[in-house]
């Protein structure tokens, strides 16, 4: 079965990853800006990755017979100094114009402090001023509940959002009505310990349906499956789920949501 | 949505739940056979706390134990929140 994989830091993948996302079906991928594992020592640095993310990343996938897609923006964890991430977004316009672009992401928080709050208000911002889409990334672990509440709260906030271009990302069991109450996209990340498994991901399906639903890797340098997405189109088949279903979630759902921008471009080249 | 296998959920998760089961207790077990673990550890709470609502008869036990290991959300955070 074809399928996008709307989520997965491909330059912390392999070319080898790559090939092997291919020959499973992977057609598409998202790339969003984030956390490398260590925190970037200037505003350079920031504007090399973005060009690796919209330049050689392109190549890479292209070569493997996968278009790729990228969010331009800064991680929560690089958020903390409120001066240098000011810098970091007035690199963002730019960026935001090249043909791969979809919109500004990952953005949101971490720890949910209050610097990280005012770098998220000036990443919304830059994005709203454009009428970009945005990616949001939700906290970790026992941060998790407290900070997506924190950032819809934000979006509420500003009437200049429409939920049907947002969505929060990494939801599990206790976040995600909330997200999709809201009317914004809701994605699930399928990750060994943290987030959510395959099985756990068919259990939200099961209970909340498949509509403004996401499924994605976020493979990247950390433990994570760069083939997560198939595993789950697997578990959902082996519950006795229809393919139609399966391809909603996996293909349909993140063409509905990618072609929202101008910039998405993919044309299906084969029936799956 | 229902489940589309519903007759068959029990047999699927039968043999998984025993295994993740035996390793839970092992786990604990592990952590009893430690020395030097502080008795204190707000963690040992929340793990309690995580484990009765497994033995609740209340649905959406996943949620609940997500719950039991999240920070508590303030709707004033606007105004508590300390600047950094």
């Amino acid at each position: 079965m074809d399928f996008f994989d709307p989520h997965i830091h491909v330059a912390s993948r392999t070319t080898d990853d790559l090939a092997l996302m291919a020959k499973m079906g992977c057609v598409v991928v998202g790339e969003p800006a984030f956390w490398m594992g260590y925190d970037r020592g200037g505003v350079n640095s920031f504007h090399d990755y973005f060009r690796q993310l919209t330049e050689w990343e392109p190549k890479r996938c292209a070569a493997a017979g996968i278009e790729h897609y990228a969010w331009m923006g800064l991680n929560a964890k690089e958020a903390e100094n409120v001066g240098f991430a000011r810098e970091v977004i007035a690199e963002l316009p730019a960026f935001l114009e090249r043909p791969n672009v979809l919109g500004v992401g990952e953005i949101g928080l971490h720890k949910c402090t209050r610097n990280e709050v005012t770098t998220l208000l000036g990443l919304i911002d830059a994005a709203l001023a454009s009428s970009q889409m945005m990616l949001f990334h939700t906290p970790h672990l026992e941060d998790k509940y407290k900070g997506t509440r924190m950032i819809l709260d934000v979006l509420a906030d500003d009437r200049r959002v429409d939920p049907a271009r947002v969505c929060i990302d990494h939801c599990e069991e206790h976040t995600i009505r909330l997200a999709l109450e809201s009317g914004y996209w809701a994605g699930v990340t399928l990750y060994p310990t943290t987030k959510a498994t395959p099985e756990r991901t068919a259990d939200m399906v099961e209970m909340y349906g498949p509509e403004r639903l996401l499924v994605n890797s976020s493979a990247d340098w950390g433990p994570s499956n760069p083939l997560a997405v198939p595993e789950f189109i697997a578990t959902m088949r082996r519950r006795g789920h229809p393919d139609s279903l399966i391809r909603r979630l996996v293909y349909e759902n993140p063409l509905a949501w990618f072609r929202q921008s101008e910039h998405f471009r993919f044309a299906p080249a084969r029936a799956t | 949505m229902a489940n589309a296998a519903t007759s068959g959920v029990l047999d699927r998760e039968f043999l998984p739940l025993r295994a993740r089961l035996i390793d839970l207790a092992a786990a604990l077990d592990r952590i009893d056979r430690a020395s030097g673990l502080p008795a204190a550890d707000p963690r040992r709470e929340q793990i309690a706390h995580g484990l009765a609502v497994l033995n609740s008869p209340e649905p959406n036990r996943a949620e609940a134990v997500l719950a039991a290991f999240s920070l508590p959300y303030d709707p004033e955070w606007r105004a508590k929140t300390p600047r950094g």
